[in-house]
């Protein structure tokens, strides 16, 4: 029990030193460049209050619960052993359709932890805000969920193929820059920003012992160096299905609005 | 009486509902593929209701404390009228939340020490500590710039889509030009920098300025900054390893 306090008390410490230097600009540029009054200033404070220890309790929590689940998962998804059903079995017999086990594992779990991600669900509930509810904050998470999930199981993938990394970065550049010219205007800014926001605190550490995992198993593979990149896939993809989400709402607007047409008629 | 009650849980059942997939995922994976005892149930247990409750408290403070701060700023800021003293703090608070961000420290510290073992810096502590260093600053300016820079467009209603573009443009460019080993840290680096409490503050400021600028709409114009934060590192990280 004092165990699990010490704990928390140290990710609580850890959180406040984080969020320390935000709290020293937003602090100095209120109150000698702005100098204004703050409105409701306490329950301001209040809300920070709120935001450190909400995000200690919950990395805390992170910390006990999910990532050791998660980095124990990781580890037997990626053995060998497990891989082929038999106990002798190396990593050189394996091909790479054998690590199907593995890649449905990083499409199901990044799509699980960037729902839950914070960062994520704060900008999902100001679009929801802005957009009056046409983007709506759950439709948007589950649209970046799916990214994530496609882009660490693609991260996943080229590790074990071996594809640089600059070709599939590339290859997505394109898809975007070639969705961004069809999409509907309003949600490109958001789809855009939906890249970054997917790996933060939950998504991260899941990822990392994903592609350290992986990369350990594979012959041929740094850890260090194929271990990286996998951030990058993930970043990439919820732009792609950000956009599509909101393509397809669109394409059926317009066959709504055709069938309506054709039935005045 | 129901109601009180319901207003007291109901943000609790938010919660749950967002981490509902998680334990649907690891539920499945566990008990169907992997098919080894769970250890330790009850310290699983009790983090699940510490993340409950700390992604309530969280999602609480958000309302009351980072949107309207952001955003109160914001408008100062626009009222002010002072386009430089937003330029430094747009600076100042993408700069400062990612030189101490703990994911880029750690990626940093790697990085450097995959360097080290390729022979393309010495293999001392020194030069080790200084490379991670160098790095975390080089990305820190990358953010910082690129918050100032997301900050501008907003101001003058440039279109976001030729930027970003002609940063990716840029990266593609770039990356084989670059040593093999700095492009995979490189793109990572985009991904590492916007944290928890920087993301929702950017978005307030975003939000907050497009409205309060007449001409701006916050949908089109009020996002699009972090996206900024996630090329600009990019761009930064391969001109380093191509310049060093």
């Amino acid at each position: 029990m004092s165990a699990m306090l010490d704990e928390l008390s140290s990710t609580l410490l850890s959180t406040l030193r984080d969020v320390l230097p935000i709290a020293a600009i937003l602090f100095v540029f209120q109150f000698l460049v702005l100098r204004r009054r703050v409105q409701h200033a306490g329950r301001v404070l209040l809300g920070f209050v709120y935001v450190v220890l909400g995000l200690g309790f919950f990395l805390a929590g992170l910390e006990k619960a999910l990532f050791p689940l998660g980095r124990l998962m990781a580890e037997q998804l990626t053995d060998p052993a497990f891989l082929t059903g038999m106990t002798d079995a190396t990593a050189e017999t394996l091909r790479w359709h054998d690590y199907y086990w593995v890649y449905l594992f990083a499409l199901a779990i990044g799509f699980a932890t960037a729902i839950a991600e914070p960062a994520l669900i704060a900008v999902a509930m100001k679009a929801s805000q802005v957009s009056g509810g046409v983007v709506t904050a759950w439709g948007l998470r589950v649209a970046v969920g799916l990214g994530a999930g496609i882009g660490i199981a693609v991260g996943a993938l080229r590790i074990v193929t071996g594809i640089p990394l600059g070709y599939v970065v590339m290859a997505a550049y394109a898809l975007v820059i070639l969705q961004t010219f069809r999409a509907p205007r309003s949600i490109i800014p958001l789809a855009y920003d939906s890249g970054g926001v997917t790996t933060s605190t939950v998504t991260v550490p899941i990822v990392a012992a994903l592609g350290l995992g992986l990369a350990t198993t594979i012959p041929g593979r740094d850890p260090l160096i194929d271990g990286f990149g996998m951030i990058a896939t993930t970043c990439l993809f919820p732009i792609i299905t950000v956009m599509t989400y909101a393509q397809i709402g669109q394409w059926q607007a317009r066959r709504r609005a055709a069938r309506e047409q054709a039935e005045r008629r | 009486m129901v109601r009180v009650l319901w207003s007291i849980t109901a943000p609790f059942a938010g919660s749950l509902r967002d981490l509902f997939p998680i334990v649907v995922v690891v539920g499945f994976f566990q008990a169907l593929v992997v098919r080894q005892p769970i250890p330790e149930v009850g310290a699983i247990l009790v983090g699940g209701l510490m993340i409950i409750v700390g992604l309530t408290l969280f999602i609480r403070g958000l309302d009351m404390g980072l949107f309207p701060l952001g955003e109160a700023m914001a408008y100062a800021f626009a009222c002010k009228g002072s386009a430089s003293w937003l330029f430094a703090f747009a600076f100042a608070l993408g700069f400062g939340t990612t030189i101490a961000e703990p994911a880029l420290v750690a990626v940093a510290g790697e990085a450097a020490a995959t360097m080290a073992r390729g022979g393309l810096i010495d293999n001392t502590e020194d030069a080790v500590a200084v490379y991670a260093l160098t790095l975390r600053y080089v990305v820190a300016l990358a953010v910082g710039s690129a918050v100032l820079l997301g900050v501008l467009r907003i101001l003058k209603g440039w279109p976001l889509h030729h930027i970003v573009i002609s940063g990716y443009v840029i990266v593609i460019l770039i990356t084989p030009l670059a040593p093999d080993t700095i492009v995979g840290i490189a793109y990572d680096a985009g991904g590492v920098t916007t944290s928890t409490i920087t993301v929702p503050l950017i978005t307030a400021l975003g939000v907050g300025l497009a409205s309060s600028i007449e001409g701006r709409n916050p949908i089109l114009d009020g996002f699009g900054i972090i996206a900024f934060a996630s090329v600009m590192p990019i761009i930064f990280v391969l001109a380093f390893g191509i310049l060093v």
